[in-house]
């Protein structure tokens, strides 16, 4: 009976902690997405930062090493950073103007 | 249902910008405007200093140029430039057959706007051009064949004065216009814009530099620089200059930096070229 109780529960706790790795490892892909789109969104605007790609090799790297907290983490850093520079972009398109030297 | 359109008309010409001088494209006005910024900001720096870049700015520097160019560190990449220019392809052909003049005091006349493409062809894209017209493969433009021999037909032009031609086309105005408005454009999370550097601060220090003038900004190039160890092409250059503000750089000669080169360029009109030059 110990030896029952004892498998149940290490039954249960791998299975706990598969259902929460699979449920970061989704979190991971989905922040991940979210974070890539807009980078490509600024990178159509040829306005992408090096801090954005950054935090996005950082996400990769730790959901690598399967490390998914961190990961997500990094990912929406990342998207983050992608929107200021999208926002950025749409701001400067015609806020350039007030600087040109006349 | 009338009357809901011509209110939304109303409202639609409330919203649009007055079209105003700043909406035209007008070379000549912008040129004359940016050549007196810089000289009433800096009286004393005599018009054709300002293609000496940092030196132009800070006579401590000045004195160290001095004595970095009594023993040019760019000499190695002229005589390889050199070499490389009255070498024949292997079909006999050399890169002199591919331009005016044989190649030899050009500088000043590049960037221009092709016509055929509707682009702005860059010397550097020139010389791949020609290499590939002639069966090599291009070379990369951010490295030092590119660098030598751009420093060789630099050095052929010196003191030559630029002479940038904005044809009567659209599509040329358009080109001058989005290098414009690339130089005017805040990018990078520290949210600069080359004019931040190179138009509000020449003269100032960033870390151990001197931050160059736009004005005459294009004329030494290509540069040697003992931070970098070697010769740096136009590209090089950008792409130091957008990572610096922790952008992202395009692609080396991405039509956007060709184009700012070419506004750049125009704006240094009848200063004389100084390429290849040397900073610390
Ligand atoms: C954060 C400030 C900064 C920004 C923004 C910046 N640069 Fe620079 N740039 C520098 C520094 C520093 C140097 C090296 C010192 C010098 O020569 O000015 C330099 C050098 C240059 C040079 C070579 C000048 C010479 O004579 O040695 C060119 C050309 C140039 N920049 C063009 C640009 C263009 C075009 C942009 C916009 C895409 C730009 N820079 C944006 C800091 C900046």
């Amino acid at each position: 009976m110990p030896a029952l109780m004892r498998l149940a529960v290490v039954l249960f706790a791998t299975g706990l902690a598969t259902a929460a790795l699979a449920a970061s490892a989704d979190g991971f892909k989905a922040a991940y997405a979210k974070a890539e789109a807009a980078e490509n969104q600024a990178g159509a605007l040829k306005n992408q930062w090096t801090t954005t790609e950054a935090e996005l090799k950082a996400a990769k790297k730790a959901a690598d090493a399967g490390n998914f907290n961190d990961a997500i983490k990094h990912a929406q850093q990342a998207e983050a950073l992608a929107n200021a520079s999208i926002a950025q972009a749409k701001e400067q398109a015609t806020a350039w103007k007030n600087a040109v030297v006349r | 249902m009338r009357r809901a359109v011509s209110l939304a008309l109303a409202l639609f010409c409330l919203a649009a910008p007055p079209a105003s001088a700043a909406d035209t494209v007008n070379p000549k006005a912008d040129f004359k405007a940016f050549r007196d910024y810089f000289t009433k900001r800096f009286p004393n720096v005599p018009l054709n200093d300002f293609v000496n870049g940092p030196y132009s700015m800070d006579a401590e520097l000045r004195k160290q140029w001095v004595e970095i160019d009594a023993f040019p560190p760019y000499q190695f990449a002229l005589d390889k430039g050199k070499q490389m220019f009255d070498t024949p392809f292997p079909n006999g052909k050399t890169y002199g057959d591919c331009f005016p003049n044989k190649g030899i005091g050009i500088r000043q006349n590049y960037p221009f706007f092709d016509a055929k493409s509707g682009e702005v062809i860059t010397l550097d894209v020139a010389l791949n051009q020609c290499r590939q017209a002639n069966g090599e493969e291009p070379f990369d433009y951010t490295k030092d064949d590119m660098a030598a021999l751009t420093a060789y037909m630099a050095y052929t032009s010196r003191g030559k004065l630029f002479d940038i031609k904005i044809p009567n086309d659209r599509r040329a105005l358009a080109a001058y216009q989005k290098g414009e408005e690339y130089f005017y454009t805040r990018r990078g999370q520290l949210n600069f814009s080359c004019a931040s550097c190179h138009v509000q601060s020449p003269g100032d220090h960033i870390r151990t530099e001197v931050l160059a003038p736009a004005l005459g900004i294009v004329a030494a190039l290509p540069i040697y620089r003992s931070e970098w160890g070697g010769m740096g092409t136009t590209s090089r250059r950008l792409i130091t200059c957008n990572s610096q503000v922790r952008g992202v750089p395009l692609k080396p000669e991405d039509e956007l930096y060709r184009d700012v080169e070419y506004y750049l360029s125009y704006m240094s009109n009848g200063l004389p070229i100084s390429g290849p030059g040397a900073r610390p």
